[in-house]
């Protein structure tokens, strides 16, 4: 670091769990250039002012999805939000909203891994392929209606967005819904009726009230938010047609 | 107090949660007893939840249905750093291509190191790797009839590299991962920290990890062990790799004797990000965009790559190989026609000419970190790019089965040396190797696994109890003064200098000196961070003794081939490449008392004696002689 180095405040929400009844607010004098992160950020408290500071990090170009925490109270990737932008004020770090926090930074995410598990995200075809047969055919057009939904990288910030999620648990969430959605509009897969009773369900698609703060906050331009709403529509006509055929609209 | 997992939970103020651990984790210690590894027993366990670890995990959970698969990562599988790969992953696709260029591109792409049958298996079984990809629902980018579309890459004669967007990796990874869910003989430790691998009766027998969140010390019996852990460039500073990529497995085989191959060779990628070393795609390229200098010259075409051409042209100029156009970077920089930037010398990626739509359909990553980390449109600003280090070409000997040395150990992906990549890996030929090899690691784990026995559980976890304790210690011995921060960034710095993209003796004897005095003031290490729950500064602390142990062996290996090869590039009167001496693989043997023992080792050829490399209308002509003598042979 050089001397003409600008220095911006940072302040962590600490919470260790052998030691600390509650979470508490310590500051830290974090001296930076322009183009420094606030991942780097933490990695310099890190390294030269407290080596207990703990948070998940890797790839640092927006990609593993480690990274994600809660600065001045928006939910955001901390690899590609810059320092600069908050200077000369100071900057809040909290571990992201809505999930219990297992030490400072690090929130406990196995309540998403476990529906990520549940919602069956795998290709399940009508009819095994072998691979001498080669590849399925898959248009650029068939593509794209899954492009787009394929690229979560699980970061976890539409959680942390979510209202519905901070208030029922149980609720799929954003980046779930997504992902089943992803599955069930993929020509490959023949699973979707199955895939659709959980969406039918209280928790499934019927949990989101609209707010749509989920695709303001992805990283990636997921647009969890319209995964979501398409399969309001496609959970009704799911309901209805099941009166009539008994594996639904599929 | 650690053997509970006690979480903050907003939403229940001021009330710890215990968070009843969702693994299938026998617990037998009790709450209050002293220090004693718990056992988990698996039939296999793998380490690294990346491309190739899952690959593994599938096929054995697929070849013997019987046999439980334990797959410990220190992340949650889909942070691994296969996410980051971007550009592609290689085989032979189209009607005019054929196995014998996708092998003779490999083969000389390594300058001749590689174990040629098994370059010969690699590339038959590519396709059906990738397909077996398409089936289990990767977006491979698609032409307008359906089939998978493929792209240009460097160093390769034809088309052949599947790619999907420039994620290509992001997208294997949770391919695969999320296939993986499928199977239930796959037990996750996610989060889990492997400390050592357990060797008894001369076998691996499982692996004694952290379990992150608490920092309880298990150890996973099993009968088989596959070490997917990754890379190691981390040693160095400049580099494209995540924080995570640490040479762990490499270190942890080494120390148990089996030897490190090929390590000197390590690959620089020519287009990263000043400061970060964050990856511009080699796609950028294949998609047509050019490498200019400070004058807005195509500077390549100075270099035996030429002559340039408008249009993107398979092995000429911008397609050339990695080494070689980080080498001509590196000469542009002497000769003064680089552009200064306030992290370096750096040339131009152009692709103003490829437009925005191409761009954004094609590299879409490539166009966020463009606009969002560096604050420019490539669409109509050219992207400053330095070389990075990127790959680890060598890594733990195996043979063309994934096994090693030792009985019981496999080693597959970036921290194994198969045999594949030689003096310089060809971009887009690593992806497929995590498939191909992952699935062989597999395969033969599950093989051995059914046929070998453990020794008595109580001997095992004698073992397991004394690396328990040496772990442990480690953290409340560790109240020197040597701050982890300032030993690692010494030997990055130092690794950069001395085993850089061109070398010479003298630099390289000071950075084993330097590596010498790193691992002595490592002994005397502080770590602040006396807890057990998700203590990351010890975890820092390991893997800097795995990241040093690594540097030693790259920089040893380094300064004993006297000849320039591939990705290896002396300027001290070895600036040839030397045959007669060193067409051998090079085996960095550990010494725990010092610098490691060099030894070498005969390389496979089977089909192409080591010719002239080269690329551009030399390599055209080069490889027109080649077929010459070819015919003449088969005339006789």
């Amino acid at each position: 670091m050089t001397s003409n180095d600008k220095i911006i405040e940072i302040e962590v929400l600490r919470y260790r769990p052998e030691q600390d009844e509650k979470p508490f607010l310590q500051s830290f004098k974090v001296p930076f250039t322009d183009d420094q992160s606030v991942l780097q950020g933490v990695q310099y408290i890190k390294d030269y002012l407290d080596g207990s500071l703990s948070f998940r990090w890797s790839c640092r170009m927006a990609i593993c999805g480690s990274c994600g925490m809660m600065i001045n109270g928006v939910p955001k990737l901390s690899c590609k939000t810059f320092l600069r932008e908050y200077y000369p004020g100071k900057i809040t770090l909290e571990a992201l909203k809505h999930f219990p926090i297992e030490k400072d930074l690090i929130i406990d995410l196995s309540d998403f891994i476990n529906k990520l598990e549940s919602i069956k995200p795998y290709i399940i075809p009508a009819a095994p392929r072998t691979l001498e047969q080669g590849e399925y055919l898959q248009t650029p057009r068939q593509l794209d209606r899954i492009a787009q939904f394929s690229s979560c990288i699980n970061c976890m910030l539409c959680y942390a967005a979510c209202p519905q999620y901070g208030l029922k648990p149980d609720y799929l969430g954003p980046a779930a819904i997504t992902l089943l959605h992803r599955y069930n509009e993929d020509n490959r897969d023949a699973a979707k009726a199955e895939r659709m009773q959980l969406l039918n369900a209280h928790e499934g698609v019927w949990g989101c009230t609209l707010v749509g703060y989920c695709s303001d906050v992805c990283p990636k331009d997921v647009d969890p938010a319209a995964a979501i709403n398409r399969n309001k529509l496609n959970s009704t006509m799911d309901y209805f047609l099941r009166f009539v055929a008994p594996r639904g609209g599929n | 107090m650690w053997l509970f997992r006690c979480a903050y939970d907003a939403r229940i103020p001021g009330r710890p949660r215990h968070i009843i651990n969702n693994q299938a984790v026998v617990r037998n210690g009790k709450s209050g007893e002293k220090l004693r590894v718990e056992t988990i027993k698996a039939d296999i366990v793998i380490v690294g939840g990346g491309g190739a670890g899952l690959r593994a995990a599938i096929a054995a959970a697929e070849s013997d249905t019987g046999q439980s698969i334990a797959l410990v990562s220190k992340v949650y599988p889909m942070r691994s750093h296969t996410v980051a790969a971007e550009g592609g992953a290689a085989a032979v696709t189209q009607p005019q291509d054929d196995l014998e260029y996708h092998f003779n591109d490999t083969v000389a792409g390594g300058d001749w190191l590689c174990e040629q049958d098994v370059v010969e298996y690699f590339v038959a079984h590519a396709r059906e790797e990738l397909v077996q990809m398409e089936h289990w629902g990767c977006p491979w980018n698609r032409k307008e009839d359906g089939h998978v579309n493929v792209r240009a890459f460097g160093g390769m004669k034809i088309e052949r590299t599947w790619f999907a967007a420039d994620k290509t990796g992001f997208h294997m990874l949770h391919t695969l991962f999320q296939t993986s869910i499928k199977y239930p003989l796959i037990k996750r430790f996610d989060e889990y920290f492997c400390v050592d691998i357990v060797v008894e009766d001369g076998r691996a027998q499982g692996v004694v990890v952290i379990e992150i969140a608490t920092g309880r010390i298990c150890f996973i019996q099993a009968r088989a062990v596959v070490l997917a852990t990754g890379g190691a460039a981390r040693v160095f500073r400049e580099n494209t790799n995540g924080g995570i990529v640490t040479g762990d497995g490499m270190a942890l085989a080494y120390r148990q004797g089996v030897a490190l191959r090929d390590m000197e060779f390590m690959q620089y990628h020519p287009t990263c990000m000043p400061g970060t070393g964050l990856l511009f795609t080699e796609a950028c390229r294949g998609e047509g965009g050019y490498l200019i200098n400070k004058d807005g010259y195509r500077f390549l075409q100075d270099y035996g790559l030429g002559p340039p051409s408008d249009e993107p042209r398979n092995k000429f100029m911008e397609l050339g190989p990695r080494d070689r156009v980080s080498q001509a970077i590196w000469h542009e920089k002497q000769k003064g026609r680089t552009i200064d930037h306030p992290h370096g010398q750096v040339v131009h990626l152009d692709m103003r000419h490829l437009g925005e739509k191409k761009l954004r359909e094609r590299l879409p990553q490539i166009y966020e970190l463009a606009e969002e980390f560096m604050g420019l449109d490539p669409a109509h600003e050219p992207i400053p790019v330095l070389p990075g280090a990127h790959y680890t070409m060598g890594g733990i000997e195996t043979d063309g089965r994934t096994a090693t040395s030792l009985p019981g150990l496999y080693a597959v992906g970036e921290c194994a040396s198969v045999g594949i990549h030689g003096a310089n890996r060809l971009g887009s030929n690593s992806l497929v190797e995590l498939c191909v090899f992952g699935r062989v690691a597999g395969d033969e784990a599950s093989s051995y696994a059914k046929s070998a026995r453990n020794s008595s559980t109580a001997t095992l976890e004698k073992k397991a109890d004394d690396i328990c304790n040496r772990v442990r210690g480690l953290v409340n011995n560790a109240n020197g003064k040597e701050r982890i921060a300032d030993i690692r960034n010494e030997m990055a710095k130092s690794m950069e200098e001395g085993c850089g993209i061109y070398r010479n003796a003298p630099v390289m004897q000071k950075t084993c000196d330097k590596l010498e005095e790193l691992k002595q003031r490592y002994r005397s290490i502080n770590i602040e961070d006396k807890s057990s729950a998700w203590n990351t500064e010890w975890l820092l602390a390991i893997e800097l003794g795995y990241l040093l142990d690594v540097a030693q062996a790259v920089a040893c290996s380094a300064i004993n081939r006297k000849e320039s090869r591939g990705s290896h590039q002396r300027l001290d009167g070895y600036e040839q490449r030397d045959d007669q001496n060193y067409l051998k693989h090079t085996l960095a043997r550990y010494n725990s008392e010092g610098p490691p023992g060099i030894e070498y080792s005969k390389v496979k050829i089977t089909k192409s004696e080591p010719g002239i490399r080269a690329y551009g209308e030399a390599g055209e002509k080069a490889e027109a002689e080649r077929n010459k003598k070819k015919g003449a042979a088969h005339d006789k």
